[in-house]
């Protein structure tokens, strides 16, 4: 069993309520801060606990913090970033909806070490039940004393409100999350200047996940030194894994960094193994913008070393046989599933939530969702994959916002490892037309076909 | 401070963007550039047509930028060197550029009162093949009226929204804005059914596509067939110059825009009045003809030659088609029409 610290006590009855948290332990990490630390202090305690952004990116956080204009004198905010929409990502929901006031202190403590006295949360539209829960769960806090003003008599006060996103992918690229925050169309904004210096109402502003925020009261509870001894390497501390996918226990699992995927995948533990005989075909490893792995650069890299959940060993071999990280949104497949009609999933969710404001992202995703909806359906042509190709290589850096990395990296992924398949699908459209072409002829069987077609 | 685009030096003072300073230098390091507008605050970063390699940030941190930067909202720093049309990859990037702009955009030039003066035409010119790798069907929207002086496009738009900007800047009250996301995104007015403020016309000389065109002007003439002179009126509208170039045949003044600089963007605004009403040669002082670009389309129609009547070389009778086509779509012989007999 390892060391759990955001679900350590998610079963206790009653723990969303404020009495039950409290007494478990709750707020013992605002009183700590408060009356015992520095803001600066609370700072340096998350840098050193090497604590990096779990919302994709993996951005050291106390870095991130450090970055924060204090000189200016204006205001700052603190805004915590709920709008989890990456498809096969749902650990922030878990989060919120069971265990609200682990978020709410978090954002007690964090926005005391950056100074703010006005905070956020900007939750997704479609999370309205968890918004309730959040907003029951701040209305406790501050009848306890905890939100308000002068908190516990220090003289730090803090007003935090949640407010409802309108259900935008975009909304969790900061600074679009910032001008939808602000009452504007949800468009990312030019970088620079960054959040740090000028977000929120031109003041400077951090935007941090859910599950970061979550791991700050432990930091400040312990210290950022043992923080540091859970993970491997730069791989601190414990993650949250969405687990989806065909896998005999779907859910949220905590694991400690640098487990290795083998045992992940097959312990009782965790995931216990694929749902059914079917052998594994493939996995994406951090929700739908990364790229997907085949059966063997799975539990061992392109090195031969054992693959891990960290940060490092998951992008070991970089986009040629690695992947990322990212939200921990780890979706599982079969030999059933086809990977052509997942990467039209993906690439058609891209094109619906692209926002319209930069040429390659506006274009270029609706075009490669056409291209291989045409290769799903049986119209593909021999020039299509490199076409697909030629698309994402010309999104891929040329957008404002990583939105068009995202919707490039998982089309470029699945033609790279599963290029035969695709060619399957445009030489033997025949047999792909009934959409169950796997169940009944995994891929391995029919492989054979493909490479014998002369063009 | 000093930057180097392309191996030309200039010296700029802090603040200026890397378009402006190519600005200055000027000829073939100036990237093209399609929702920047130097008059909007705010407009640029979103086509993506302006790109460029930051081949050195600065003296004080002399690493390149890993990513190709929009130049009309990256700032200079003193030492940069950045690399425009000499970079294989600037020149691949807007070619992407190109191409993406192109996909969903109507190639209707022949019917599009935009042709001539287009900043899209003038950048597939420049960028583009002569091929399409595109063989879906492209996006359409449905026809929206936006009120009586502007015709809207929306298939032809590219989503530079200048226009907005000029609403949001020029007037206090902007009733049209971007409606929907991804390649639905598209610009409407949503609950106002029109446009109507004095300084709305601007929105059609700040357009770089022939998304939004003046319906006094529409199908009346090819921009090549007029001749631009600059002119002037006393006008009373508050915030107007009153100086404009009016584009003329023969003694008839067809239509009136704003003056425009090399890089297509207006010199000052002009009121809704002296844009569509004022159409008639004694309204106007007209000082003389205006310069215009040498390899334009305009200059087709340069002032050394007399310009009376236009002929169109053609073989007679060419609308009715030859007579080997008509039978073959055998008008005569509708399926539907029980009184004619098949040929």
């Amino acid at each position: 069993m390892s060391q759990k610290i955001l679900l350590d006590k998610i079963n206790i009855p009653g723990i969303k309520t404020y009495e039950v948290y409290r007494q478990n332990g709750g707020y013992a990490s605002v009183e700590k801060a408060l009356k015992t630390l520095t803001p600066d202090e609370v700072v340096e305690e998350v840098k050193t606990s090497g604590l990096r952004g779990r919302g994709g990116a993996g951005f050291p956080a106390g870095m991130k913090w450090s970055f924060i204009d204090k000189k200016s004198g204006k205001p700052r905010h603190l805004v915590c970033n709920a709008d989890e929409s990456e498809p096969g990502t749902f650990k922030d929901r878990y989060l919120m909806e069971f265990i609200p006031h682990l978020l709410i202190e978090g954002m007690i403590t964090s926005s005391y070490a950056l100074g703010a006295n006005l905070s956020y949360i900007y939750i997704r539209g479609e999370y309205m039940w968890v918004f309730k829960i959040l907003e029951r769960a701040i209305a406790e806090a501050k009848a306890a004393g905890f939100l308000g003003k002068n908190i516990l008599g220090s003289g730090f006060d803090l007003e935090l409100h949640v407010h409802c996103g309108a259900g935008a992918y975009i909304c969790g690229e900061e600074t679009a999350l910032i001008e939808s925050l602000e009452g504007k169309r949800g468009n990312p904004r030019i970088k620079p200047p960054f959040p740090a210096v000028s977000g929120l109402w031109a003041n400077p502003t951090v935007v941090n996940n859910v599950e970061t925020i979550a791991a700050v009261p432990w930091i400040v509870n312990n210290s950022g030194a043992d923080y540091a001894k859970i993970g491997i390497g730069r791989s601190t501390g414990t993650k949250l894994i969405s687990a989806s996918g065909h896998i005999k226990n779907p859910g949220v699992y905590e694991i400690e960094l640098g487990l290795s995927v083998y045992e992940f995948m097959n312990s009782d533990e965790y995931l216990g193994g694929m749902s059914s005989d079917r052998p594994l075909k493939a996995f994406v490893p951090g929700g739908s913008s990364v790229p997907v792995l085949p059966a063997h650069l799975i539990y061992k890299t392109a090195a031969g070393e054992d693959r891990l959940m960290s940060y490092e060993s998951l992008s070991d071999g970089g986009f040629a046989t690695g992947s990322m990280l990212g939200s921990g949104g780890f979706i599982v497949y079969n030999d059933t599933s086809c990977i052509v009609r997942n990467t039209w999933n993906f690439s058609r969710f891209y094109h619906h939530e692209s926002c319209g404001q930069c040429t390659p992202c506006r274009e270029g995703t609706g075009w490669m969702e056409k291209v291989l909806h045409r290769i799903e359906n049986g119209h593909g042509r021999e020039e299509d994959i490199e076409l697909l190709l030629s698309i994402q290589s010309k999104i891929e850096g040329n957008t404002i916002c990583p939105l068009g990395d995202a919707a490039a990296w998982p089309v470029a992924a699945a033609i790279r490892h599963f290029r035969e398949e695709f060619e399957y699908h445009i030489r033997f459209p025949e047999k792909i037309k009934n959409r169950d072409h796997f169940v009944a002829e995994p891929f391995e069987k029919v492989k054979h076909l493909v490479s014998k077609v002369i063009v | 401070m000093k930057v180097t685009i392309d191996g030309q030096e200039i010296e700029v003072e802090a603040g200026t963007t890397i378009l402006q300073a190519a600005r200055m230098i000027g000829g073939e390091v100036v990237p093209p550039a399609m929702c920047y507008y130097s008059k909007l605050k705010g407009s640029g970063g979103k086509c993506r047509c302006c790109l460029v390699d930051v081949t050195k940030g600065s003296d004080a941190d002399p690493r390149p930028m890993p990513k190709l930067m929009a130049s009309c909202v990256t700032g200079c720093q003193d030492g940069m060197e950045i690399a425009s049309k000499a970079s294989p990859r600037v020149q691949e990037a807007r070619k992407a550029v190109t191409e993406f702009l192109l996909i969903n955009h109507p190639l209707d030039c022949p019917i599009c009162d935009q042709a001539g003066e287009c900043d899209l035409q003038n950048l597939s010119f420049e960028h583009g093949k002569s091929e399409s790798r595109f063989i879906e069907e492209k996006r359409t929207f449905e026809p929206e009226d936006i009120g009586p002086h502007i015709q809207l496009h929306m298939n032809r738009c590219i989503l530079c929204q200048r226009c907005v900007q000029v609403a949001d800047q020029l007037t206090d009250d902007r009733v049209h804005g971007v409606l929907d996301r991804g390649d639905h995104a598209n610009i409407s007015t949503y609950i106002s059914k029109a446009i109507d403020n004095e300084f709305s016309g601007n929105m059609i000389d700040v357009c770089p596509v022939g998304a939004l065109t003046d319906k006094t002007f529409r199908f009346k003439s090819r921009v090549w067939f007029n001749k631009p002179y600059n002119a002037h009126r006393e006008c009373t509208t508050p915030g107007c110059c009153g100086k404009t170039t009016v584009w003329m045949f023969g003694n008839e003044i067809q239509r009136v825009t704003g003056r425009k600089d090399e890089f297509h963007e207006v010199e000052e605004f002009i009121c809704n009045t002296c844009r569509f009403d004022k159409k008639e040669v004694t309204d106007w002082v007209i000082e003389g003809p205006r310069e215009f670009e040498k390899d334009s389309v305009i200059n087709q129609n340069n002032y050394t030659q007399k310009l009376e009547k236009v002929e169109i070389a053609t073989e007679k009778n060419i609308l009715l088609g030859r007579d080997q086509d008509r039978k073959k779509i055998s008008m005569a012989a509708n399926p539907l029409d029980t009184n004619t007999k098949k040929s």
